[in-house]
């Protein structure tokens, strides 16, 4: 029978068919190959595991780093908040206790746990994945199943190396043409997700098809399946291709010699067969797209950055006007301002989503040689240690310094209000991070999601800008358009 | 896990769509390693205005929660179900829940029952005309009351089973364990392993 490519992955982890039929069908026991770890939703289930006697069963499929809590500066420095430091202890006795390996904060590969899983090549196509985090869809970039699971469920996931899923319904994603320059992928989940709603994809597996996304970088791919959850999905996923391959090749844990023609072999096979039927789908033109840019509290409030600040009258559904008056009075934005008047306090270029390499180069394309808007303060914290370094290898740490913003150490940072790094009341910010919700950069926080690019060119000009609204720079700065 | 029958208590309306995790329960709370002790950090930023609806009585007495569309959005934080439990909310009725709250849910023993929007529309009115009214929520028949209100919801069935029995998940797995090493034994080799270590 022709399969989906979720579908292939997820009939290969089955280690037992539910029982029964239809409604009365019980769960599947799937294989986990991956479980991704880190200090926020781990220490009560390390703690369930000791209360109940029980061993984690595979700790070599196993691996915990720390992001959530770290301070981005002065890492070399005992954590200053007290229940972080001790959050972060816990993790470091756990793992010792359990035989989990860890990436410390100071260590070269600790960063983002979503960052670092495929930096080390851990992440493969047709894996299984999961980790007490939402934005573990990311990991689907690689063809790879991979979903954010709660702390009852990470237990599960040590004590027995499998999960009790139901099946998913699957959702095509098609996104054709290509995008213009300064349109990237951020922009083109922004669009899905604005389109199809917070819960357009509950119930789903999302597959990302068609040319545009064939066209897109690992980075840009991650960036994509990383805000699935953003548009409700329990996952998203991308075929692997050459493109996967080539970012794959050479990693720490990447197969070697015959086990990489072996896995080459098998990863070939996952594709959407041709005749196979998707439950759903959607269309995405990258023609036309533009920079997009929310306006509201949930990431599905978002709107083409040359477009206003919609009204609730704009919306039919009492809810969803409801909803958008709650919003325009927590972002403290009048109805048809245009977005690119909205003036903000701080750029934040960082996250599970926007703090690669490739988006750190974007982002220093777009500031190099240019001067940054004095009242806006921007802060870049890369999403691992390595990425760190591979940055300032190229020197893109002493171009966002000349341009003034901040040059940080690996972490969540400002994308969840659980560090230091957080917003003040009313603050407003242009953010490459994923959730625009109430609060989540700090208490009274204003988020408005953008791409990194369009972060850059925000922290230029002080209001929400895409970079065509740029002059060119004095030392031609050539606009790349490949990346983020 | 607590055996979840049925449950009667007072019923709370949040006129709201997209209720995420982090209004429920923001980061700031996630700091902790106990998995109880989260009453106080239920919709904290919500419960600082005096006009939420936790702040006023009889509701903040309430035990059955019922809100709008998309409720338990965004991270998966399952502090979120353990600050409802603490609270002592014991279900949630919405008419759409984000699959990793609902599974969350499942696991803690906290109801998330699925009815569909017109019927919360008319509990909501129920409740704020009466308020204090009591709502029901019985899982063997599916069924939702609340005044003249009765309601069908929706939830799967093998939660709802497990609910029933109050079974352990981990337990139930274990049970299975020859299975799982069975599988384990046709993994093919070139799949990663995170140990022995290996860095760039």
């Amino acid at each position: 029978m022709a399969k989906t490519l979720a579908e292939k992955v997820w009939d290969a982890h089955v280690v037992r068919k539910g029982d029964g039929e239809g409604a009365n069908a019980q769960p599947d026991l799937l294989y986990i190959d991956l479980h991704l770890v880190h200090e926020v939703t781990s220490p009560q289930a390390f703690e369930g595991l000791r209360l109940a006697g029980r061993k984690l069963r595979r700790p070599d499929l196993t691996i915990a780093t720390e992001d959530h809590n770290t301070p981005t500066l002065d890492i070399d420095k005992p954590i200053a908040d007290l229940t972080s430091r001790t959050q972060i202890q816990t993790l470091r006795n756990n793992c010792e206790e359990f035989g989990v390996r860890l990436h410390s904060l100071g260590d070269a590969e600790q960063g983002i746990v979503h960052v670092v899983g495929p930096q080390l090549g851990l992440t493969q196509p047709g894996m299984t994945v999961v980790c007490g985090d939402s934005h573990t869809s990311t990991h689907g970039a690689f063809g790879a199943l991979a979903m954010g699971i709660g702390t009852s469920e990470v237990e599960h996931v040590m004590a027995t190396q499998t999960l009790s899923l139901k099946p998913f319904k699957t959702m095509a994603i098609n996104v054709e043409g290509t995008l213009r320059p300064g349109v990237t992928a951020k922009d083109i989940i922004l669009a899905v997700i604005a389109k199809i709603g917070t819960g357009g994809g509950q119930g789903y597996v999302l597959e990302y098809r068609g040319s545009a996304i064939r066209a897109l970088s690992m980075d840009a791919r991650m960036t994509i399946c990383n805000m699935s959850i953003e548009a409700g999905a329990r996952a998203g996923m991308v075929a692997p291709d050459e493109t996967t391959y080539a970012f794959m090749s050479g990693r720490p844990h990447a197969p070697q010699g015959a086990e990489w023609d072996a896995a080459v072999e098998y990863w070939n096979t996952l594709r959407t067969d041709d005749d196979a039927v998707f439950d759903a789908q959607v269309d995405l033109d990258a023609n036309t797209l533009e920079p997009f840019v929310t306006w509201g509290t949930n990431p599905g409030q978002g709107v083409s950055l040359s477009a206003k600040v919609p009204s609730p009258e704009d919306f039919g559904d009492e809810n969803a006007k409801a909803a958008a008056e709650r919003a325009l009075q927590y972002m403290g934005l009048a109805a048809g301002t245009p977005m690119k008047d909205i003036r903000v306090d701080t750029v934040f270029l960082g996250s599970c989503t926007n703090s690669r390499i490739e988006d750190l180069r974007a982002a220093a394309d777009i500031v190099r040689g240019r001067e940054k808007d004095p009242k806006v303060r921007m802060l870049v914290v890369p999403g691992s240690a390595r990425v760190r370094l591979e940055a300032e290898a190229e020197g893109l740490d002493k171009v966002f310094k000349d341009f003034g913003a901040e040059w940080r150490f690996a972490g969540c940072s400002m994308c969840l209000g659980m560090n230091p790094d957080q917003l003040e009341p009313g603050e407003r910010c242009a953010s490459t991070s994923n959730r625009n919700f109430e609060g989540r950069q700090g208490k009274g926080g204003r988020t408005h999601l953008v791409s990194p690019v369009v972060a850059a060119a925000t922290a230029v000009r002080g209001t929400l800008s895409s970079p065509s609204d740029l002059q060119p720079a004095p030392e031609s700065a050539a606009l790349t358009t490949d990346a983020a | 896990m607590e055996k979840f029958t049925t449950h009667t208590g007072i019923g709370v309306p949040l006129r709201q769509s997209n209720v995420d995790t982090d209004q429920i329960i923001p980061a700031v709370y996630l700091k902790r390693i106990t998995r109880t002790g989260f009453e106080d950090a239920l919709f904290s930023a919500w419960r600082k205005d005096p006009s939420f609806i936790l702040n006023q009585e009889p509701f903040n007495a309430g035990s059955v929660l019922v809100a709008g569309p998309d409720f338990g959005t965004g991270s998966s934080r399952e502090h979120a179900v353990w600050a409802l439990k603490d609270y002592g909310f014991r279900a949630v009725l919405s008419s759409r829940f984000a699959d990793i709250f609902r599974g969350n849910s499942g696991k803690q023993g906290l109801l998330a029952a699925q009815v569909a929007q017109d019927d919360i529309e008319l509990i909501w009115k129920v409740l704020e005309n009466a308020p204090g009214t009591e709502v029901t929520v019985d899982l063997a028949s599916k069924t939702v009351t609340c005044g003249n209100v009765v309601a069908p919801f929706e939830i799967d069935d093998y939660t709802r089973w497990r609910l029933l029995e109050g079974l352990d998940d981990i337990g139930l797995t274990l049970q299975h364990e020859e299975d799982i090493t069975a599988y384990e034994a046709t993994r093919p080799s070139f799949k990663p392993l995170t140990l022995p270590a290996r860095t760039s």
